[in-house]
């Protein structure tokens, strides 16, 4: 996989399959301190301190159709490649937390990538799961943070029975997060 | 550069997608899925979703469910969508790239015709 957006989606689906209703991604471009974080957090199934300790490794996996499991092992190689790491913070009945951090400006790191595609795949798939999502640039020496945060609540809410994928709410989520997010990463380049 | 939308605007496109769902008639609803499992995912499945998503938003498709699954054990085959229209058994397709989505949505999900050259066999 060739963008952080894209192992973040493959993160989020391990939070789909732990059964969250509610499930946060967030994403820090500081590049004051020459770091990119990022973290998916979910309300799920949790894991015990065993299975965490295993699921950093490629040969377990809870999917029944094969019995490796390669998504978590190499996000976390390709940020430690990086003088990054990877780290799972797991609780049974309470849910999974999973931080990834990397050198911003490390010569192997991957790019971001598409973060609004991946953002409206995961909100037009599983609309009855809450996304929240929050991205935050600190540009060099000082400068304030730039923000931006979507909920998917408030936008279903207001949807009612009107499903994700009519092609004029498909429109809107597209712009609002296209938008959103680049317009908080513009600070990043002034 | 574009404002930020509002949810002002989504009370608005609400009552459009009610008005517009009075003059549509039903026949069968049609769902498509893509599996979105690690190894769809690198395989290129996110791309494969977005041009789905931007087919049903530049043609105006209304009443496409759009879903996921995980890797469904054909991983050699993915990006894999699969399609049910109505009543109809479930077709899977292999290898699909954004184009040939387009294809599928085109042909399949709106005029009802199997894409068979993209079709795995069961």
């Amino acid at each position: 996989m060739r963008e952080i957006a894209l192992h973040l989606l493959d993160i989020a689906e391990n939070s789909v399959a732990a059964n969250a209703h509610m499930i946060a991604l967030t994403v820090c471009e500081d590049l004051h301190h020459d770091r990119l974080t990022a973290s998916v957090t979910d309300d799920g199934k949790g894991m015990d301190a065993e299975m965490v300790a295993k699921v950093v490794d490629p040969f377990i996996t809870s999917r029944t159709t094969r019995k490796v499991g390669l998504g978590i092992p190499l996000f976390k190689a390709a940020a430690e490649a990086c003088n990054g790491e990877l780290t799972i913070q797991s609780e049974v009945g309470k849910g999974t937390r999973m931080e990834v951090d990397f050198q911003h400006s490390h010569i192997d790191r991957m790019p971001l990538g598409d973060l609004a595609s991946t953002l409206l795949t995961l909100v037009v798939a599983y609309p009855h799961i809450r996304w929240v999502f929050e991205y935050t640039a600190v540009a060099k020496m000082g400068s304030p943070r730039e923000q931006y945060i979507f909920d998917s609540q408030p936008i279903v809410a207001e949807l009612g029975d009107i499903p994700l994928t009519e092609p004029e709410v498909l429109a809107f989520l597209r712009e609002t997060l296209e938008i959103g997010i680049t317009q908080a990463q513009a600070a990043l380049k002034n | 550069m574009p404002a930020i939308k509002s949810l002002e605007d989504l009370k608005r496109i609400r009552e459009e997608a009610l008005e517009k769902r009075k003059v549509k008639t039903e026949s069968g609803v049609a769902q498509v899925t893509v599996a979105m499992g690690t190894c769809g995912i690198a395989a290129g499945a996110r791309d494969t979703m977005k041009a789905i998503l931007n087919y049903i938003e530049t043609n105006n498709v209304s009443g496409v469910v759009v879903t996921q699954t995980g890797c469904i054990g054909m991983c050699e085959r993915e990006p894999i969508v699969q399609v049910t229209i109505g009543e109809q058994p479930k077709v899977t397709y292999g290898k699909v790239t954004p184009d040939i989505a387009e294809r599928i949505m085109k042909e399949h999900v709106q005029a009802g015709k199997t894409v068979s050259e993209f079709v795995v066999p069961a």
